[in-house]
C-alpha cells in the first residue's frame, strides 16, 4: 500500500514562491496516484480567499491552478479553523471544498498520514 | 532504516547545516540514504558557483563532496533549479543561458523523484521548512 504524504501550505500566494510550490508537490503526487493531503495553515488559508487581483503585484493566479487538485486526484483538502477565523476568512467563501478542523482534528490529521510536509 | 532527506532551505541557512549533519549521522550509523531532494531554496545548496568567505563553512562542497564520496542520489527539483538559477548543460543551452553551474554529484529531476522516495524510505526528513 503506498504511503500517505500530508502537505501542509503555510504561506500565503503573494509571499514568494511557497504556495505555488507547495500545490506543485501535491499535483505531482497526485499524477502518481500517490495518496496525497493539503492542509491549508497559518497564512496559508489565505490562498483559499476568492476574488483576488494578483496582477496588481505582477503574478499569476494561483487560485486558478488550485482549482486543478481534484482532477489531479487530490481531493483530501483541509483548513484550520482557528488560521481562518484569525485573518477574517468565513469558511462558506472559500474558492476550494475543504474540510475545515480544529485542533483535534488537525492533530487526527497529522496523526493519519505517514510523512509530512511544511512548506 | 532507509531515510529520505529533504531540504528546502538556502545553503547559508543553519537547516541545510543541519540537513547535512543529519545525513552524516544517518551514514555513520549503519543507516541507508535513498535520496536527497533539493527543493524551493534549497537547490542552492547544489550551485557550484556560491562562495563561502574564508572563514566560514563551505557548505555547497561540502554538500557535493558529501554526495560524491558515498555515491548517493542527490536529486534537485528542476522546476525549484530554474527558477533560481541552477543549471546543468542542458538546460544552460535550452534556455540560452551564459553558463551552467550544477555541482557534480548533483542531477535535475522532477518532483516525482521526491514523492518516490517517501514511498522507498521507511522516513522522510525535512529541513528547513517555514
Amino acid at each position: 500500500m503506498a504511503r500517505s504524504l500530508l502537505i501542509v501550505s503555510r504561506q500565503a500566494p503573494w509571499s514568494g514562491p511557497h504556495a505555488r510550490e507547495a500545490l506543485d508537490m501535491a499535483l505531482a503526487g497526485g499524477a502518481y496516484d500517490l495518496p496525497i493531503a493539503l492542509l491549508f495553515l497559518d497564512d496559508g488559508v489565505f490562498q483559499l480567499q476568492r476574488g483576488q487581483q494578483p496582477g496588481a503585484l505582477e503574478q499569476k493566479d494561483l487560485g486558478a491552478n488550485l482549482q486543478a487538485l481534484p482532477l489531479f486526484g487530490v481531493e483530501s483538502l483541509y483548513a484550520c479553523r482557528h488560521s481562518l477565523q484569525t485573518r477574517g476568512l468565513a469558511e462558506d467563501t472559500l474558492l476550494l471544498p475543504v474540510q475545515v478542523l480544529d485542533a483535534p482534528g488537525l492533530r487526527e490529521l497529522l496523526d493519519a498520514h505517514d510523512e509530512v510536509v511544511t512548506i | 532504516m532507509k531515510f529520505a532527506i529533504a531540504l528546502f532551505a538556502a545553503p547559508h541557512s543553519p537547516a541545510s547545516r543541519r540537513a547535512l549533519r543529519f545525513a552524516e549521522a544517518v551514514l555513520a550509523g549503519g543507516h541507508e540514504i535513498v535520496r536527497v531532494f533539493l527543493y524551493q531554496d534549497g537547490v542552492h545548496s547544489a550551485s557550484a558557483n556560491a562562495v563561502a568567505p574564508q572563514d566560514e563553512r563551505d557548505i555547497t562542497a561540502d554538500w557535493q563532496r558529501f554526495v560524491e564520496r558515498h555515491g548517493l542520489d542527490g536529486v534537485v527539483c528542476i522546476a525549484a533549479a530554474l527558477r533560481r538559477g541552477v543549471l546543468d548543460t542542458d538546460e544552460a543551452r535550452r534556455y540560452g543561458r551564459p553558463a551552467a553551474n550544477l555541482a557534480p554529484g548533483w542531477q535535475l529531476s522532477g518532483l516525482g523523484q521526491l514523492h518516490e522516495a517517501v514511498q522507498t524510505a521507511d522516513r522522510l526528513v525535512c529541513f528547513g521548512g517555514p
